[in-house]
């Protein structure tokens, strides 16, 4: 008789990370991985989950963000979120000039009172209901309209625009082991790079206060960016902003709601919000794993990692590492020293950081303020597939009403 | 019983040293001896903020990190000590006991050594909080030519400062590239290459010989040892900074005009290199053991060893008995001038090599490495400051020089030297 030997699956812990039924909680997944800070998983990839060990190695020299120097190398990044330097330090430093200082001090601050408006007509539609979809009403419109007007994007293109990026989202979305070629991201890319070429060359003809046309005419020390490196700096900008704040307001209003001591001191304390969002990044971070590869040998938490090895780091869990946080797995709103790397850290610290905090700030503590006996429906609520851009898919939340 | 602590000297290691005294639960009587008549102020700024105007010299004063509930004896100098009988003799005849003490009397400015050329009006040094407001008021008058007399970090960004104010300004460095001593030739050749894009007349390769007067009391030039002059009202003397250890002269402390030397706990020794019991030092006067970096002590002038060095010291003092701290954080300074961000980590007077680790020197955004006996031993990085963290790990571990692992961010230039 022959055995025919089904291939051996090996449930390693990480598998049980990635796989879709733990999303709601991997956190106590986590708190078993970090007994080793790094250790290499059957198909030859490397896991990193000790905080010094993460902090280390995302500002390590010898890692690697772009994909071609990966284990299977595919195309070259396609924007600066994936490439190496020099060339990602020349697009960061052109793109930042525009959103900060030294050049423009003032950019995201300028943006509260903007803020606080469109806040304020999300959280006004939801009068009259008793049931609404945090994510849907708020967390998702929220971040998209404010990157769009801060690239320039015409309010009256923006429907065309939310069906692209819907369609990449859900891409991005799909279970990790389908590997299948998606269409759907290659035509809404195609559609999204036609629109923000036609834009970009309006802004060239016809500038406006916005970045785009900013970046279009830059006249700054490296000079302006060709037509491909704006459509897909413009590209970038605009998933960013899709992709990342709407897991941090999700998670965010999610953990108040389980936590209704942190919802009053939200509701009562003025100037909670700066600290609480930090403790918020760390403990419920809206990335949770980014993804390297190793271009020489490199020891870290005392494993050597091979050169041309694919590195996942994984933030979340090394934001609950005791040997960093004291009572790591307790949300401490006001937690001193909060240096978690909810934002990554090193040359691709998240750019956005300074808008999404205060989007954050502003967001949560309207919600708080102003939605009456809020009450979660589903408790865990359905989560999106990806591991790495982790949040809920939606979230329903029961209310008595909203006042002014 | 009686229990004293004494530190002489109020800048930031006796600040922070006191603060470190009460912070280890000292609860006797604590006394802070301090030459300038002002409570701690910092330094940095003075050459940089202060200059260009942005920050008034008043406005520098240090921040208090905990209530250090001390008795303050400003405008006071130290001009003795006696061991045995436990006293610090004080430039107006009297005399402080103490039980313990903590000596950061940091350093002075080298003023220029002909000392009726040095009283010329016109000729300055900067160091202290009067010194830079003094230099301001004098820059704020939009001087014709201002002459800077050193090619170090002061002298740099002394220069620095000028061209933000649009002031002519002439830099005399008597080696090849400023900053070359202290950083080696890399940053020198970058140094020189921003500083006259930037408009600075460099002088290099020449000292001065004379500071002359118009007969009236006043500088009017400055003669080279090329045997050209440069007109000028304002000469800033930036030959660098000596340790205040002449009061120590006698007290059988192994004091030298190169510093005060100490162990890695801040423990003052004696000429046979054995801890005196009782008595410390931290900051600019000290010359420390590190555990990085065997062999000679070093003497580093940064900021932030004043601040951990004092942060030892002051925690060791407080509690009699083996020293509960070493100094551990590697030596490590910045600069800001020309509109860059210079930094450093380790401790690159060991070098015996160089070489370009990142970026290239002509886009003036590069690390240098320095190696002493194929170890890194440093690394320094103009407006990359990014992986310097990285290589600190790397000093740390005591990684290979020149390192050969494939990374992001290669050189451009494969630039080697002998510093």
């Amino acid at each position: 008789m022959t055995d025919v030997a089904a291939e051996p699956r090996v449930d390693t812990l990480m598998q049980r990370v990635l796989d879709a039924d733990n999303r709601h909680d991997p956190y106590p997944l986590y708190a078993r991985i970090r007994s080793r800070p790094v250790f290499r998983e059957p198909d030859g990839s490397y896991v990193v989950c000790g905080y010094a060990e993460v902090s280390a190695l995302l500002r390590d020299p010898r890692l690697s963000a772009d994909p071609v120097n990966s284990p299977a190398p595919v195309g070259p990044g396609f924007s600066f979120l994936n490439m190496d330097p020099p060339q990602h330090d020349r697009l960061r430093r052109m793109t930042m000039r525009h959103f900060g200082p030294p050049n423009d001090p003032g950019r995201v601050e300028a943006m509260r009172p903007h803020l606080l408006t469109m806040t304020t007509s999300l959280i006004d539609a939801l009068k009259g209901r008793d049931e609404i979809d945090l994510v849907a009403d708020v967390a998702y419109p929220l971040p998209v309209t404010v990157v769009a007007d801060l690239l320039g994007v015409p309010r009256e293109d923006e429907p065309k625009f939310h069906v692209w990026a819907e369609a990449i989202v859900q891409a991005a979305d799909r279970d990790p082991r389908d590997r299948r070629p998606s269409e759907g991201i290659q035509n809404a890319l195609v559609g999204l790079g036609g629109y923000m070429m036609g834009l970009i060359e309006a802004r060239r003809s016809a500038p406006r206060d916005d970045m785009l046309s900013r970046l279009v005419h830059d006249d700054g020390p490296d000079g302006a960016m060709n037509p491909a490196e704006l459509t897909t700096t413009a590209i970038l900008l605009l998933l960013a902003g899709h992709e990342t704040t709407v897991n941090l307001i999700a998670n965010g209003m999610l953990t108040l709601l389980r936590m209704p001591d942190m919802m009053r001191r939200l509701r009562e304390e003025p100037g909670i919000e700066i600290p609480m969002v930090e403790e918020l990044l760390r403990y419920e971070p809206p990335v949770h794993m980014t993804f390297r590869s190793t271009l020489a040998d490199v020891e870290a938490g005392g494993v050597t990692i091979p050169a041309r090895s694919a590195v996942r780091l994984l933030i979340a869990c090394a934001n609950r590492d005791p040997a960093r946080f004291e009572d790591a797995e307790r949300f401490i709103p006001d937690r001193p020293n909060n240096q978690h790397l909810g934002f990554g850290s090193g040359i691709h610290a998240c750019f956005g950081a300074p808008l999404a905090r205060l989007e954050g700030q502003i967001v949560l503590r309207e919600l708080a303020r102003r939605l009456v006996a809020p009450r979660l429906v589903d408790d865990p609520p359905p989560y999106r597939i990806n591991p790495a851009l982790r949040g809920p898919r939606s979230l329903r939340v029961q209310i008595e009403g909203v006042v002014d | 019983m009686s229990d004293h602590i004494l530190i002489v000297g109020a800048s930031l290691a006796g600040l922070r040293a006191a603060e470190a005294v009460r912070g280890a639960g000292f609860a006797g009587r604590l006394t802070i001896v301090g030459e300038e008549p002002c409570a701690p102020y910092d330094r940095p700024p003075l050459s940089k903020q202060v200059l260009s105007g942005w920050v008034e010299a008043a406005q520098t004063e240090l921040p208090a990190l905990r209530p250090v509930d001390a008795d303050w004896m400003l405008g006071m100098r130290a001009t003795g000590l006696d061991l045995v009988a436990r006293r610090v003799r004080l430039s107006d005849g009297s005399r402080i006991g103490f039980d313990r003490l903590l000596v950061a009397t940091g350093a002075r400015a080298r003023r220029w050594p002909v000392a009726a050329e040095a009283r010329l009006d016109g000729v300055t040094v900067l160091r202290t909080r009067d010194d830079a407001a003094a230099l301001r008021v004098r820059l704020a008058a939009r001087p014709e030519r201002v002459v800077v007399v050193g090619g170090g970090f002061t002298g740099c960004e002394v220069a620095s400062a000028c061209i933000d104010l649009g002031a002519p300004v002439t830099v005399i460095e008597a080696l090849e590239a400023p900053l070359l001593s202290a950083l080696g030739a890399t940053v020198g050749r970058y140094a020189a290459a921003i500083q006259r894009a930037k408009g600075v007349d460099l002088r290099t390769g020449v000292t001065v010989t004379a500071l002359e007067d118009d007969g009236a009391g006043r500088l009017a030039r400055v003669r080279l040892s090329d045997g050209q002059a440069v007109e000028t009202a304002l000469a800033v003397v930036c030959l660098g900074a000596a340790p205040n250890v002449e009061w120590l002269g006698g007290s059988g402390l192994a004091g030298s005009p190169r510093g005060l030397h100490c162990d890695s706990a801040g423990r003052a020794l004696d000429a046979a290199g054995r801890p005196v019991d009782g008595i410390f030092a931290a900051g600019d006067v000290v010359r420390m053991d590190h555990p990085a970096f065997p062999g000679p002590p070093l003497r580093t002038e940064h900021w932030a060893s004043a601040c951990e060095q004092a942060a030892v010291a002051g925690a060791n003092i407080a509690r009699p008995g083996e020293p509960a701290r070493r100094i551990a954080a590697l030596p490590g300074f910045w600069s800001m001038q020309f509109g860059a961000c210079l930094k450093l980590v380790g401790a690159p007077e060991r070098a015996d090599r160089t070489a370009l680790l990142h970026g290239s020197v002509e886009s003036g955004r590069f690390v240098v490495g320095y190696g002493q006996a194929g170890r890194l031993v440093a690394a320094a990085a103009v407006d990359h400051t990014h992986w310097l963290p990285f290589y600190e790990a790397q000093i740390e571990a005591g990684a290979a020089f020149p390192p050969t692992f494939a990374r992001v961010d290669p050189p451009a230039a494969a630039w080697d030297f002998a510093p």
